[in-house]
């Protein structure tokens, strides 16, 4: 790229330029998220003193037992256990996890067709207000979209009352408060976050590659599978990204769907933060939240790693 | 005749995606405070009582507030970091985009309750300037996804005929760049109102207890004899958010039509 001969030369050289314009932008982003989530690190390492954080090193916030530390100095008799030896955390975190798996398989299996439609099935000039359209109900507020379905599946709700109306079912179904439901309502919540980048992964494939699958005798089934799917795995890896991390910190819906009596992860780390007030305890749950997702992302990416292999 | 089964397929998850928004009207004037069928009969009683509930209007004039500033911080935030990245080539690019990036993927509540600790222990009180700088933290992404796409189909040489003609660096920005863009600029910043709005956790987490319309709904949620009345808002609620989306996308799209790019699809 050749530069204009008269432009002035004001801030210097490309990187200059360049880190100057986004630095406001970046020291905000280093100030309010990452300095944060660096303290978060630091106090799962430190002692609690109730409302405080005493900066004395350890690791018993994580295993074993620790002791938070009175105003006095002294050490509370009452210890509490660490995150990963506490059995209820474990608990929390093993369900959170269940429900992120069952929750990105089902999104992602769901959307793929409906990307592939919108990419192979649809006039180049309705993409864009299929896409529109797709979007729309992830814009509209959380929390009232998961209400919503607490009213379409409890007792007296709309599924209910519609096959009891049609004689299908005498006794209404039992669907409130079940792993089922909160899978349902989270697939629901991140459909487009799945979808959008499997139909952007599938805009790219060169469709000559397919006419000639076809022309060298395959099936049309047989070239989805050799050649449009392996293509499209990119989207589909990041579809899988975008929708498991969030989905383990969610919060709004074990308490409406779940009706707070099936708690994720999140609904603890509320807890430790906030009404125990044990932010050492707190920080090591999300900590570890963090830890267990990252570790499950690296593990699926080196499971693929075939598929992203001379990509970008 | 084949038959259109993937066509069958995704009218049929559209309908699943839109059954919570379409079932929502439907009890918003339906006359029991049962939310259940079979319907009882019409009456509009529950768009009278949230028009006549004073701290719902208090909420409202709070959550325009949050929501009017985040729009226009992360907007501009946004704006600066999109065009650094599509303008410039630079090493530290990558990790810092890849930061500002972040909330996009990172769950809410650990980003939340993170700079809830901090603020804590800085001694900044929770205020609704908190919530606006946890919504900043939350939007900015999106405005820096929509407005890429709005610099990168920008044409360099129109910025480098005004070079030439003789503009500086800033008065080219003013005259050149910023039209091309303000579609763009326009339609993040309706997301960005809208995502705002409609948040929940940050605004739970980060508030001082003032209340915000997400966290009036959420509260009201636990009342069933409120529910009826919050289904009349969210009713007025999502035909505001569709509103405002139907004006972004039209920005985005008129931008598009500007700087003559082909349209590639939604805004993520």
């Amino acid at each position: 790229m050749s530069e204009p001969l008269k432009r002035p030369r004001f801030w210097g050289s490309q990187a200059a330029s360049g880190l100057a314009l986004i630095s406001p932008t970046a020291l905000y982003a280093i100030l309010l998220l990452a300095a944060p989530l660096a303290a978060t690190l630091v106090y799962s390492v430190m002692t609690d003193g109730y409302l405080t954080i005493i900066p004395h090193f350890q690791l018993c916030n994580y295993i074993g037992e620790c002791h938070s530390q009175l105003a006095d100095g002294t050490q509370s008799r009452d210890g509490y256990l660490g995150a990963w030896s506490d059995p209820i955390v474990r608990t929390l975190m093993a369900r959170s996890l269940l429900v992120s798996v069952l929750v990105t398989a089902a999104t992602v299996l769901l959307a793929y067709p409906v990307a592939y439609f919108v990419s192979f099935n649809v006039e180049a000039s309705k993409k864009s207000l299929w896409l529109f359209m797709i979007t729309i109900p992830f814009w509209t507020s959380y929390v009232i979209r998961v209400f919503m379905w607490n009213v379409m599946i409890s007792r007296t709700g709309v599924i209910n009352s519609f096959l009891q109306g049609l004689h299908i079912i005498t006794d209404p179904l039992q669907m409130s408060f079940t792993i089922q439901a909160m899978v349902i309502t989270l697939a629901h919540a991140y459909a487009p976050f799945a979808i959008l980048p499997i139909y952007v992964a599938l805009e790219k494939i060169d469709r000559s590659l397919l006419e000639a699958g076809q022309d060298l005798g395959e099936t049309r089934f047989a070239t989805f599978l050799r050649v449009t799917l392996p293509l499209s795995m990119t989207g589909v890896i990041a579809a899988v990204l975008i929708v498991f991390i969030p989905t383990i910190g969610d919060y709004v819906t074990p308490n409406l769907i779940g009706g707070g009596k099936i708690p994720m992860i999140a609904n603890m780390i509320e807890k430790q933060m906030l009404k125990a007030d044990n932010r050492a305890l707190g920080s090591a749950i999300a900590v570890s939240a963090m830890l267990v997702v990252g570790l499950v992302s690296v593990v699926f990416l080196a499971l693929n790693r075939r598929y992203l292999k001379g990509q970008k | 005749m084949k038959i259109p089964v993937l066509r069958i397929y995704t009218i049929g998850y559209l309908l699943f995606l839109y059954c919570p928004i379409v079932i929502l009207p439907i009890f918003a004037f339906n006359n029991s405070t049962a939310v259940a069928f079979p319907l009882q009969g019409f009456t509009s009683q529950w768009f009278v009582n949230v028009f006549h509930d004073a701290v719902l209007g208090h909420a409202l004039k709070n959550s325009l507030l949050v929501a009017g500033s985040t729009a226009v911080l992360a907007t501009f935030l946004g704006t600066l970091a999109a065009r650094a990245n599509t303008r410039y080539q630079f090493k530290a690019a990558g990790p810092l985009m890849g930061l500002i990036m972040l909330p996009m993927v990172l769950p809410e509540i650990i980003m939340a309750m993170a700079l809830l600790v901090v603020l804590l222990s800085v001694g900044i009180p929770l205020s609704l300037f908190t919530i606006v700088l946890g919504h900043v933290l939350v939007c900015t992404p999106f405005a820096v996804a929509i407005l890429t796409s709005a610099f990168q189909s920008l044409d360099k040489s129109l910025e480098e005929a005004a070079y030439d003609l003789g503009e500086g660096p800033f008065s080219t920005f003013r005259l050149i760049i910023l039209p091309l863009v303000m579609p763009g600029i326009i339609s993040a910043m309706l997301i960005c109102f809208t995502i705002s709005l409609d948040e929940f956790i940050v605004a739970n987490f980060l508030g001082s207890g003032e209340p915000l319309l997400s966290t009036f709904i959420y509260g009201q949620l636990r009342f069933p004899k409120n529910v009826p009345n919050i289904m009349a808002l969210g009713t007025i609620l999502v035909g505001v958010s569709i509103t405002l989306l139907a004006l972004a996308e039209f920005f985005r799209r008129r931008g598009l039509a500007r700087t003559g790019a082909k349209d590639t699809g939604g805004f993520l």
